[in-house]
């Protein structure tokens, strides 16, 4: 029974580091790309929404021609800092922050570009500094909006598969995260194992999508 | 509206014509076989005019799970005789039709350009190897096979940190070819396949022998064709292609 909790305990974990990343490089982005246009705001605003689209396994493979032993990225982090991301939880960290960034990102964009300008403008004619407008009247008004992609963030981080199969190795308390110990289940026909774990696993779900539910509703 | 009527009735009789004249074979078979079953399936094809192979590759156990959920498979070729019993306790295959048609060899391997030297399995417990990858063996008869010689040689547990597991013996060659790994338990026509980047350190003696089953399934629509298809794997001609791609004799 506690090995089944292992997978399941792995996957909070990493999902929630991942949505932790995620919430701040993409409203970080979403603020500069928002803000400021320069040339090419385009292009990097493509290649933030790029991971939404692009099959789960495609951006595996990415990811492991970058951060594998002989990428241009994992090779530079191994020689200098001796740190190796595939087959670590970190890596499933960096996989799941990939396929979730551009939930975030998106949410972020929308309710930020969504506060009244007026309202900005004014605590600026009142001597507010932009970091001032930003964290005092911008985010209070756009909270909702960035907490709802932040929670859609998090389910994806816990529902990542694909590229995590790619690099992580499905090692047992390390990198083997609840839908690989599920998919690994089903295929060497221990059903019994997969039932078990899919509950759990629709279990907590369903609890963290009430919790959060509940979080926006007592703000009214 | 009754030509339109019209045009849908012919496309769709034409889409049905077309479909039922020639017979198609769904052959499941062990990653391993990739490329030796590919050249035999041309060859089948080159014989059988009209007919066609389409082939379907994964782990056996993988395999074996499909076909008892219902896959609308023809032929089963695994790996080692564990998955093919399962497929017989499922009574998934015709058991007159099973047949051993190949032996390999499981062996060590290590990344081209690696500055290891292996000449036993208990030089895997030197620091220097790190990460050793293995089939997962609840699926893949690899992994399997190399658990066995492992636990006789009472290496599993002391190397069981250094596992990286993967889902099928060829995931196993690429993370060798990509250097993810120290070293690998993979098939020697797998590792002879990729020359250029992965290197055999040493051959593995396994504690039974590495067979290839293949059976006709139960549920197959084309029985008789199945049967042709297994005929030709049987055949100087297949066996001749096996042997090119290095498996040996059963």
């Amino acid at each position: 029974m506690t090995d089944a909790l292992v997978p399941l305990f792995l996957t909070l974990k990493i999902a929630v580091t991942a949505t932790m990343i995620v919430l701040f490089a993409g409203v970080a982005c979403a603020y500069v790309l928002g803000r400021y246009s320069f040339w090419g705001s385009q292009i990097i605003d493509a290649i933030c929404t790029l991971p939404m689209v692009m099959p789960p396994t495609v951006l595996g493979y990415y990811l492991l021609v970058a951060f594998g032993r002989r990428g241009w990225l994992g090779s530079w982090l191994e020689d200098s800092l001796g740190i190796q991301l595939i087959f670590t939880w970190q890596g499933a960290v960096i996989a799941s922050a990939s396929v979730a960034f551009p939930l975030v990102y998106r949410a972020a964009r929308a309710s930020l570009g969504g506060v009244d300008h007026h309202l900005e403008n004014a605590a600026r004619v009142l001597g507010a500094g932009e970091a001032k407008v930003f964290f005092r009247v911008s985010l209070p008004l756009a909270w909702r909006g960035v907490f709802a992609g932040t929670m859609l963030a998090f389910a994806r981080a816990m529902g990542e598969f694909g590229a995590t199969l790619m690099i992580a190795g499905s090692i047992p308390g390390k990198t083997q995260t609840i839908s690989i110990a599920i998919y690994e289940a089903v295929q060497a026909g221990q059903d019994s194992t997969a039932n078990f774990l899919v509950l759990l696993t629709s279990l907590v779900c369903v609890c963290i999508l009430a919790a959060s539910g509940k979080l926006l509703q007592r703000q009214f | 509206m009754p030509r339109l009527q019209l045009i849908f009735s012919l496309g769709l009789l034409l889409a049905v014509t077309g479909s039922v004249a020639a017979d198609e074979l769904l052959v499941s078979a062990a990653a391993s076989l990739t490329d030796a079953f590919k050249s035999i399936g041309a060859e089948f094809e080159r014989a059988h005019p009209g007919d066609k192979v389409v082939f379907n590759f994964a782990a056996s156990d993988v395999l074996v799970k499909q076909i008892a959920e219902g896959a609308p498979v023809d032929i089963f070729a695994s790996a080692d005789e564990e998955a093919m019993d399962k497929a017989v306790k499922g009574k998934l295959i015709v058991a007159t039709t099973k047949f051993n048609f190949a032996g390999n060899r499981l062996v060590l391997a290590v990344p081209r350009d690696s500055p290891l030297r292996l000449s036993k399995l208990e030089d895997l417990n030197a620091n220097a190897v790190r990460r050793i990858a293995i089939s997962q063996p609840a699926t893949v008869p690899a992994g399997r096979y190399a658990k066995a010689v492992l636990d006789q040689g009472r290496l599993w547990g002391v190397l069981q940190e250094r596992f990286i597991y993967t889902q099928n013996v060829r995931q196993t060659l690429d993370y060798l070819a990509r250097g993810e790994v120290d070293a690998g338990f993979v098939y020697a026509t797998d590792a002879a396949l990729m020359k250029e980047k992965v290197r055999v350190a040493l051959e593995v003696t396994t504690t039974r022998p590495v067979a290839y089953p293949i059976a006709v399934t139960t549920a197959s629509k084309n029985a008789r064709l199945a049967r042709e298809f297994i005929d030709l794997v049987k055949s100087g001609a297949g066996q001749s292609i096996l042997q090119k791609f290095g498996f040996t004799k059963p």
